[in-house]
């Protein structure tokens, strides 16, 4: 029998990797593994729409149509999963948090991401604004596939990559930090990968 | 059926470790349909961690986290689960 608890994601630090781009415990990938902590939704879209709600004036909502009609933006960032694997350079495009929130006013400090097939996650508001965030559906100059989290995920690259939530299909402001599917279950509240936040009391 | 889908048997281990005992005959009711199934035969998906789903209407049955020393588990989704001692 192999090992009972899984050490996660056996690879090998890039020789070339600058040691200021991978993060402590954390291996270089070229490939692009897929995590799902459900099966892959297949959501028409003609019937998606990405809402913010919780603590806002008013309910906020986007088709598909109008999300696509709004200023994207293409990045390139390096990405951070906690069963240690990273993988540099990736290359999104994406509509920035900033867009979606601007104009509303909220008094919320967190937020919660939640998706097709009920998976959330928990952020600092401060996390998603200020250009550190997106609703991304390009991936490598083609859509985002289903398997890694089309039409839409979540990317929120400075943070492990469980907070970047597949099939996001909105955002719940908050008051209070809520944790989310995996935080509630072991998981760090918040995630830093360079204060190596992986599990409850890191 | 999904491609990234797993059975119970990908946890077996891990749950052998934690009760002890023999866990995929072990027979789980889901909170969520009332189904009763076998562990070995629920839907396991890997993300940060392990997901027991039930093979009928998809309810998360169980969380499973390992990490070093430490294992959280969440069965809010598992009604009851019937384990031969
Ligand atoms: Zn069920």
């Amino acid at each position: 029998m192999p090992p009972i608890i899984s050490r996660g994601f056996k690879g090998r630090r890039r020789d070339d990797a600058p040691p200021d781009r991978v993060p402590p415990g954390q291996y270089v990938t070229n490939d692009f593994p897929v995590l799902s902590a459900g099966p892959t939704p297949h959501t028409p879209l003609d019937q998606w729409d990405f809402a913010i709600v919780g603590e806002v004036d008013e309910l906020h909502r986007w088709t598909w149509e109008e999300l696509r009609a709004l200023p994207s933006e293409s990045v390139t960032v390096d990405i951070h999963c906690v069963t240690k694997w990273s993988k540099l350079d990736t290359a999104w495009e994406g509509v920035s948090i900033d867009t979606l929130l601007d104009g509303i006013e909220t008094s919320a400090e967190y937020a919660v991401a939640f998706c097709d097939g009920g998976y959330t996650t928990n952020l600092p508001l401060e996390d998603l604004t200020g250009g550190k965030a997106w609703v991304s559906f390009g991936y490598g100059g083609e859509p985002l596939e289903p398997e890694h989290g089309g039409p839409a995920r979540l990317l929120v690259p400075h943070l492990y990559f469980w907070k970047s939530a597949k099939w996001v299909r909105g955002l719940r402001l908050t008051t209070a930090d809520e944790p989310g599917f995996w935080e509630q279950n072991g998981y760090h509240l918040y995630g830093d990968p360079w204060r190596e936040q992986r599990y409850w009391g890191d | 059926m999904d491609a990234l889908m797993l059975d119970g048997n990908a946890v077996a281990g891990l749950l052998q470790e934690v009760f002890t005992v023999e866990m995929t005959t072990a027979i789980g009711t889901c909170g969520g349909c009332g189904a009763t199934d076998a562990v070995g035969a629920v839907h396991v998906y890997r993300g940060a961690g392990f997901v027991l789903r039930c093979p009928h209407c998809d309810t998360a049955l169980m969380k499973v986290v390992a990490a070093e020393g430490r294992v959280w588990m969440d069965c809010s989704g598992l009604r009851t689960l019937e384990v031969s001692v």
